[in-house]
């Protein structure tokens, strides 16, 4: 399984926060999303913006990252910190 | 080089940590930078809350110091951003450089702004008299951290 968490406006507008995803052979981030939107169809808008920002195992990773069972992902917008 | 890095509710004593890093006795200078909650333009702000993602937010944090010491000789750095909920005028971040020259402190203290303004996990909501709303983040803050990458 893989655990994917949301944060900020993204959280709130896919009304998630947290939850597992099965892994499958060759995985990868795109791979992981594109499974999360087959399952809510209605969260694609949101998961394709081009501003979501992505991390594995807390570290920034870009789309074509390869992912395990056991790995955390997180999907967020730009940070305003600071 | 020593360093202390905080995500915390509390608040912090900006006096204490200016103490702490005017201690070192090889260093002859001390930058401290402070980051307040500051008013809206076109509504009353009631609060801010600050989100954050707990596991990668210290760990962005430390490789932004990682990399500033590569860049510059400092002595100790101390960095400490709050989380939660948090009310005008309040303090949010605090960045203090104690270096032998000022020109590393000052230079250290910016890239490390910088660098957490695109890079920390942090997100800004502004609660006010119109309804709540994230903050967006701003292009200016992303050139400014684009900018030590040319130079």
């Amino acid at each position: 399984m893989v655990k994917v968490k949301f944060f900020a406006a993204l959280r709130e507008r896919l009304q998630c926060a947290e939850m597992q995803i099965a892994s499958q052979p060759d995985d990868s981030v795109a791979a992981v999303r594109a499974r999360l939107i087959e399952q809510h169809p209605h969260w694609q808008r949101e998961l394709l913006d081009n501003d979501v920002l992505c991390a594995k195992n807390f570290a920034f990773v870009g789309h074509q990252e390869p992912v395990r069972s056991g790995d955390e992902l997180a999907f967020f917008p730009p940070v305003t910190g600071g | 080089m020593s360093q202390r890095i905080r995500v915390q509710t509390a608040d912090f004593d900006v006096a204490a940590e200016y103490q702490r890093l005017a201690q070192t006795s090889s260093c002859g200078a001390v930058v401290t930078f402070s980051g307040l909650v500051r008013e809206l333009v076109d509504a009353e702000l009631e609060a801010l809350t600050l989100e954050h993602y707990p596991g990668m937010t210290e760990r962005v944090l430390e490789q932004l110091v990682e990399q500033a010491c590569k860049r510059w000789q400092l002595g100790e750095v101390t960095l400490i951003h709050r989380v939660g909920q948090l009310a005008l005028n309040e303090q949010i971040v605090f960045v203090g450089v104690a270096a032998a020259h000022r020109k590393a402190a000052f230079a250290a203290a910016m890239f490390i702004m910088d660098f957490l303004k695109t890079q920390a996990p942090f997100w800004k909501q502004e609660h006010s008299s119109t309804g709540s709303y994230w903050v967006a983040a701003k292009a200016t803050d992303k050139q400014a951290a684009e900018a030590w990458q040319e130079n």
